[in-house]
């Protein structure tokens, strides 16, 4: 076995390691709530916690491409599947919690949000497209969709990133640096995959 | 306008401010406080003040507890996070301080600290205090109206408005390190809104001292507009002609007007000033015009489109 490729024994423990580091965000909020740890305004803090761990996830999503390019490991792609679906979980956290906690069902008050507060139509929009990519992420779909359509489907995701850093980009009052730190590695993500894309094109 | 029509909670109805201590820190509170009335210069953020006239009249509001108080603040002079406040504010040193009261006045004067809490009987007011951000907390301030340091430094016919400036120390206030606002942070008022009764030039709360995070040693309180028009650790009033630039407003002019109402009726560009969520509850609540001040304040701003004026 090579770190290259690592066997399937290895390769399990690894899932199980990154599967139980991408669940302690949670168990954290979860332990803090338990303790009435949260502070003076909980909703926004789970809020907060759920937006960040998604635009997390999604990131850390998208460097699994350019490592697999720059590394040469062919295990990385092993992961995809899951860590994607840990973005459309966090995503779920985060929608439910503005459904349910933040607001409590007022459809009224959510519809007004959608259409006039662009930072929630943009994240609303970003967490609508994570639904059919979540659906179709399993085996048999990918067969039956057929693996071209599939990964057009599944380039949706680019758009989706770029809508949640926006969407958090525009929701703060003042002081950017955070949404602007996801920007420039998003930049950073999406700029190897250009520079590969005009090498292929160089090629032919 | 007589003080028992000021909307405030009845003073039976207070949560004591030890509660939310244990005993023994009561009685530590306690012996401060009478060293504190021994030694009134020494006054210090956690110490008790002495002389307050309780608070009069009803509010059917609840007290936000002291603990979410004092622990999420939006002070970006100490960072922009709501606990970046509590945790960063214990570099300010409020003693020796002075606030300069000057401009278009005919006896500017340079007022120290411990002139101004004396300088008028000292009353708590319970106040619903709605941040933009569409939270809202009901807390027990101390002060006494502004209007009688104004008048002390009797304001000329020029004087239109009145301009609260901020201390300007980045290496006590670490936030102003970085370039988050125009520092140092300005806010302003129309002179009869400063001179309105409800506007309180605060120097406690929960009756004591106010805690640094809370823009110590003085800052005032307007309760009919959201939070950031009352500004904190205030070292120079001057009274003006032309309607001053505020911080938020350079930050940005479409978003934050000069006169920032609370208003139910007209949204934050980016989001919706309908409701609030008070710091405890769960479901929010309907934001009331003026924040429920509109009896004492609507007057003021007879005959102005709001929606403009914002």
């Amino acid at each position: 076995m090579s770190i290259k490729t690592l066997d399937n024994k290895a390769l399990a423990w690894l899932k199980i390691t990154v599967f139980l580091l991408a669940v302690f965000p949670l168990c954290k909020l979860g332990l803090s709530a338990y303790f009435d740890d949260l502070g003076a305004n909980p909703i926004e803090k789970i809020t907060r916690t759920t937006g960040y761990w998604t635009l997390s996830f999604l990131l850390i999503t998208l460097t699994i491409t350019p490592m697999r390019r720059l590394s040469g490991w062919s295990w990385p792609a092993r992961l995809r599947r899951m860590l994607g679906l840990f973005v459309f979980f966090y995503g779920s956290l985060h929608f439910l919690t503005y459904l349910v906690l933040d607001q409590f069902f007022d459809w009224t008050s959510i519809v007004n949000d959608i259409v006039k507060r662009p930072y929630i139509t943009v994240g609303f929009a970003a967490f609508i497209l994570l639904i059919p990519l979540a659906i179709t992420s399993t085996n048999r779909m990918m067969k039956r969709l057929g693996g071209k359509r599939w990964h057009t489907l599944h380039s949706l995701i680019y758009l989706i990133a770029v809508g949640g850093v926006v969407h958090y980009w525009w929701l703060v009052k003042k002081d950017i640096t955070n949404p602007l730190a996801f920007a420039l590695l998003l930049a950073v993500l999406l700029g190897i995959r250009l520079i590969y894309w005009l090498r292929g094109l160089l090629k032919h | 306008m007589a003080i028992h029509k000021i909307p405030s909670i009845q003073s039976s109805e207070i949560t004591p401010r030890e509660l939310f201590y244990n005993r023994r820190q009561f009685i530590q509170l306690t012996a401060v406080a009478s060293l504190t009335a021994l030694f009134p210069q020494a006054l210090l953020a956690g110490e008790k003040l002495a002389n307050v006239k309780k608070a009069t009249g009803k509010l059917p509001d609840e007290l936000t507890p002291f603990k979410a108080v004092t622990s999420y603040n939006n002070f970006y002079e100490f960072g922009t996070g709501k606990d970046d406040p509590a945790k960063n504010a214990g570099s300010l040193k409020t003693r020796p301080w002075t606030v300069s009261v000057e401009g278009e006045v005919l006896k500017p004067k340079l007022f120290d600290i411990d002139e101004l809490l004396k300088l008028a009987p000292l009353e708590e007011r319970v106040y619903r205090l709605r941040c933009v951000e569409a939270w809202s907390m009901v807390i027990p301030w101390i002060g006494f109206p502004l209007a009688e340091l104004l008048k002390r430094v009797e304001p000329t016919g020029n004087a239109k408005f009145v301009e609260f400036i901020s201390l300007h120390d980045p290496e006590q206030m670490p936030g102003q390190k970085s370039a988050s606002l125009n520092w140092p942070y300005r806010e302003g008022l129309r002179i009869d809104e400063a001179m309105n009764p409800l506007t309180l030039l605060t120097l406690g709360l929960y009756g004591e001292v106010l805690p640094n995070q809370n823009g110590a040693p003085i800052r005032v309180v307007v309760p009919w507009k959201y939070g950031f028009k009352s500004a904190k650790s205030i070292v120079k009033i001057r009274l003006v002609e032309k309607q001053p630039v505020s911080s938020w407003m350079a930050a940005g002019p479409n978003e934050y007007g000069f006169y920032s109402n609370v208003n139910p009726a007209v949204d934050h560009p980016r989001w919706s000033q309908a409701k609030e969520r008070r710091i405890g509850e769960f479901l929010k609540r309907p934001t009331l015009p003026f924040n429920g001040y509109a009896e004492q304040v609507a007057q003021l701003y007879a005959g102005m489109d709001l929606t403009k004026n914002f």
